[in-house]
């Protein structure tokens, strides 16, 4: 148990993700723990190699998540509480735009790492972008492959096929778990068509929210960015 | 939430205290915490974090101080069907299931 919450502190301290699944009632050590690790690998037990194994695939997609919460085992008459620790998710700007300017600030307040992506130097300044976690002067395409998992969350913003579109593309790869983009419903109808003519299927489209936020009436960028997050926290919170 | 009270735990190990965490593991209804809030307490009576607005705090409290004295981890609930919570006054209508361990 020590041994276990000084690894469980060390990955914390780290930003390693990893996630507990707890004995919480049903028949066994009430209190036994295990620790998971996103590759799969577990330490401790629960008292119980097959139960340590029905655990170990039970957290898995909830840890990939970053989601906390009971667990009941019926067949095995246990129930567990499985907690993420995972560090906090980033949202991916695209367009060291206006609206990324204060996208940034509001993210930053809710939890979010930001990342601000743009091939331009004139746009990805860090005059403009002093208060971001990262600002990435590269193309959209270049910047996010291999770096979205399934918390992730991107807002494409540029209004430029050139850079919008190598943006989706990585991003509809992805396991992303927001994709919004700028546009109005017009744009956003040629862009699918692209995409679509592309090989994308209408599912995978489906995944984009354009135009982007939900409908406020925003019209500031501080009130876009408003409506982009709220939109984020719904689909976070599967509202 | 963990990661926030790291430093006030180990600076409650080092000088030799035994700590009790209360873990909100599932709510019902409305309430103010999400599952994976935390309460800690420890053997000398110190606290940080919390599992409610505050409503269920006393009781949870309690629980962590005899969890330290027996070392036998429990899983409480609250809520408007049970009336020792009722007493506990969940006034905001919901249910919270609480693990309480000893830390470390």
């Amino acid at each position: 148990m020590t041994q276990l919450y000084d690894k469980l502190r060390a990955a914390i301290r780290a930003e390693q993700p990893v996630a507990t699944a707890t004995l919480i009632s049903g028949a066994g050590p009430i209190g036994a723990k295990l620790l998971l690790w996103p590759a799969g690998t577990i330490e401790g037990s629960l008292g119980d190699a097959r139960l340590d194994a029905v655990a170990r695939d039970a957290a898995a997609p909830l840890l990939a998540r970053g989601v906390s919460r009971q667990v009941e085992l019926a067949d095995l008459g246990v129930t567990l509480f499985v907690e993420s620790f995972v560090p906090p998710p980033s949202l991916f700007m695209v367009g060291g735009v206006h609206i990324a300017v204060a996208l940034a600030s509001m993210a930053r307040v809710l939890g979010f790492r930001t990342v601000v992506v743009d091939a331009r130097a004139a746009f990805a300044s860090e005059e403009r972008f002093a208060h971001v976690s990262e600002l990435v002067l590269e193309w959209p395409d270049v910047a996010l492959a291999g770096r979205l998992d399934a918390r992730s969350c991107v807002a494409v913003l540029t209004h430029d096929p050139k850079l919008d579109d190598p943006a989706l593309r990585v991003a509809l790869r992805s396991p992303a778990c927001y994709i919004g983009v700028l546009g109005s419903p017009a744009t956003h109808a040629k862009r699918l068509a692209r995409l679509s003519a592309e090989g994308f299927s209408e599912q995978e489209l489906a995944r984009i929210h354009g135009p982007i936020g939900l409908a406020i009436g925003a019209k500031t960028p501080e009130e876009i960015a408003l409506s982009i997050l709220a939109q984020i926290v719904a689909v976070q919170r599967k509202a | 939430m963990l990661q926030h009270y790291l430093d006030q735990i180990d600076s409650w190990l080092a000088r030799g205290e035994r700590v009790a965490v209360a873990t909100v593991v599932q709510t019902i209804g409305s309430a103010p915490q999400q599952a994976g809030a935390k309460l800690f307490v420890t053997t000398g009576g110190a606290m940080a974090g919390s599992v409610s607005g505050g409503c269920i705090e006393g009781a949870v409290f309690a629980a962590c101080q005899e969890v330290l004295a027996s070392g036998q981890a429990r899983l409480l609930h609250f809520g408007v069907a049970d009336e020792t919570a009722w007493e506990a006054g969940l006034a905001c209508g919901g249910t919270i299931a609480v693990f309480v361990e000893v830390l470390g």
